[in-house]
């Protein structure tokens, strides 16, 4: 019973590399000799590559890496050039957005806000042109277009973020700084700033579905794989004509919770959770600070949370132990 | 009754852990078992004992709502009922309920021949909540330590111990979950969106085969995992993003770390002393 539990692969196939379905004239388009991992295998596929490499994805990859390397110089600048202290303070390292006073400009001094701009911009670029990247591969297999909706409501959060936002505020010292520690205190100062996220909506509908989505994909997963005996994991059969894994999967829920999706609509659920997570964080971001100045004022008109606070516990100390007290 | 049309051959006895056939039967499309007659007595008395704390509480606002656990100064003794000892009491009934809900799942699957996956995700989500209301204020010495039970008053404890380690975002572990529920969530779009596209193809297509999958994605990234390393992958990064959630609560008290998370991160100025000023 135990001994199938499909946790690893006990047998790998090893055969000619798949080229991938023809794709016409396109096709040649396609670079790199696959090779068969042994190890990757254990997991999922053992073949790695060809890679598709067009002038969009060369383009993207081009322009991403002008704004990497960006950062990277503008960071190596701040510790003097030296390899040693560029790694000691890695995390620490920024590249901040503009001056609050250089407003809307659109190249202010390099040195205030003008790198982040440039590479900014570069970056932004690479991610809208690898959309389409996206879309394209996806026209050409004569695929639907989730995985580029998809891609497209993270891009709506990023550009929230980095470019929306800050227009309707009026200065691109709005933004988001790019660095490790940096982009963390700009969020803690953000819900700060703007009197607790936590009170903010949008916000909870964005962390709902956020793990709301770490939820599906473990149900899911654990789901596909507890049937992959009945071969559960080849899911477009199993939507196309279903088999007795599909209706194990379903019936497990069904008598768990009352309540079942099809191999076609989990995926449908698992779709719409995922991209309502930047959807609604979208939104949350998009209306603090522009429609909604302090998120504690505003839960207390709207009563979710109380005007008499001493209706919640204080939250006692836990920085220090009550043993041995 | 509630059934399938594919159901009924499905329906057999056996598979129980406790019980044999006492409770082996289904009431609408629900299973019962043992577990889940121990299910619907934890769960629903400790959803009445709620409902009785709103009762005695200020309010009947639905957000203001909170069951509170005790003032630490009761340590990790039983407090009186209106002063925590619902919340108490409470807590019990949720881990019992969520118990008898893993095992109850476990019967399922030995009557559908599946494997035991889900109980044993579902098993994670469990240790996360029992590491913060049960694990955590064992160590740190008080069931006060616990979180309040309110829609929107567990997250004002939640912004509260935050800011007691200086910023939580500081936390190692905190970023580390952070990052596996980003990621499974990415991950999530990618396999419903991948999949949605596959049997909803362009206009005047025949549905595409896992062929096209793969294809798919070694074009655009050069890798495809494959239609069952996606299930696994997605399940370990789901169960990580929980496993390090409730790790990275668990290391912030005494006697683990007591500081500001911020600065613990000094540590790496204090290793690297050398290369300039």
């Amino acid at each position: 019973m135990a001994g199938f539990q499909t946790i690893f692969n006990r047998v790998e196939v090893v055969g000619v590399p798949q080229m991938g379905v023809d794709i016409g004239r396109d096709t040649r388009d396609r670079l790199g000799e696959p090779q068969l991992n042994y190890w990757i295998g254990k997991i999922g596929n053992s073949q790695i590559g060809p890679i598709y490499l067009g002038f969009l994805g060369v383009a993207s990859i081009i322009s991403f890496s002008i704004g990497f390397i960006i950062i990277g110089l503008n960071m190596a600048a701040q510790v003097d050039w030296s390899p040693v202290m560029f790694v000691r303070e890695f995390f620490w390292l920024s590249l901040d957005p503009p001056l609050e006073k250089h407003g809307l400009q659109v190249l202010p001094p390099l040195a205030e806000g003008g790198w982040w701009l440039i590479s900014g911009f570069f970056i932004t670029a690479s991610i809208l042109l690898w959309w389409v990247r996206m879309y394209r591969r996806a026209v050409a297999l004569g695929m639907g277009l989730h995985v580029c909706w998809a891609f497209a409501a993270a891009i709506w959060l990023y550009l929230v973020l980095g470019f929306i936002r800050p227009l309707l505020m009026g200065s691109w010292h709005h933004a988001v700084p790019f660095g490790i520690f940096p982009h963390l205190d700009w969020t803690n100062n953000f819900s700060i700033v703007y009197g607790n996220l936590f009170w903010n909506p949008f916000h909870c509908l964005s962390i709902v579905f956020l793990y709301g989505s770490a939820l599906l994909f473990a149900m899911h997963g654990a789901t596909i794989l507890a049937v992959a005996r009945y071969g559960g994991d080849r899911e477009i059969e199993q939507v196309t004509d279903r088999g007795t894994a599909s209706e194990r999967a379903a019936l497990f829920w069904r008598w768990t919770m009352g309540f079942n999706a099809t191999m076609e609509s989990i995926h449908r659920w698992a779709w719409w959770f995922a991209m309502l997570t930047t959807l609604t964080g979208g939104i949350g971001i998009l209306i603090t600070g522009t429609l909604v100045d302090n998120w504690t004022v505003w839960g207390q008109k709207h009563g979710i949370v109380p005007t008499d606070l001493s209706m919640w516990p204080v939250t006692p100390l836990s920085t220090q132990s009550s043993w041995g007290q | 009754m509630a059934m399938l049309s594919f159901e009924p051959k499905y329906r057999v006895r056996g598979g129980t852990l406790v019980g044999g056939d006492l409770f082996d039967f289904w009431i609408g499309p629900f299973y019962v078992g043992f577990f889940g007659v121990t299910t619907i007595i934890c769960a629903l008395l400790g959803t009445l004992l709620i409902i009785y704390g709103a009762a005695i509480g200020p309010t009947w606002n639905i957000w203001l709502i909170s069951i509170n656990p005790p003032n630490i100064s009761y340590k990790l003794a039983l407090a009186p009922m209106r002063e925590g000892g619902l919340w108490q009491v409470i807590t019990i009934l949720a881990t019992g309920a969520f118990i008898s809900w893993a095992l109850r799942e476990v019967e399922i699957c030995r009557k559908l021949g599946m494997g035991y996956h889900v109980p044993v995700a579902f098993g994670v989500a469990v240790l996360a909540f029992v590491t913060l209301n049960i694990f955590r204020p064992l160590m740190l010495g008080a069931w006060g330590h616990g979180f309040p039970y309110g829609i929107f008053s567990h997250l004002n404890w939640v912004w509260f111990t935050g800011y007691q380690y200086g910023n939580f975002h500081y936390n190692p572990l905190h970023m580390v979950a952070i990052t596996f529920f980003f990621t499974t969530t990415f991950a999530l779009a990618l396999h419903g969106g991948l999949v949605l596209s596959a049997i909803n193809p362009q206009k005047g297509q025949a549905v595409k085969s896992p062929e096209h999958e793969d294809t798919y994605f070694r074009d655009t990234i050069g890798y495809s995992i494959g239609p069952l390393g996606i299930h696994r992958l997605g399940l370990f990064l789901a169960l990580s993003a929980g496993f390090w959630s409730a790790a990275c609560i668990i290391i912030s008290g005494p006697p683990i770390y007591s500081g500001s998370w911020i600065e613990w991160w000094e540590f790496i100025r204090e290793t690297i002393t050398w290369g300039g000023n």
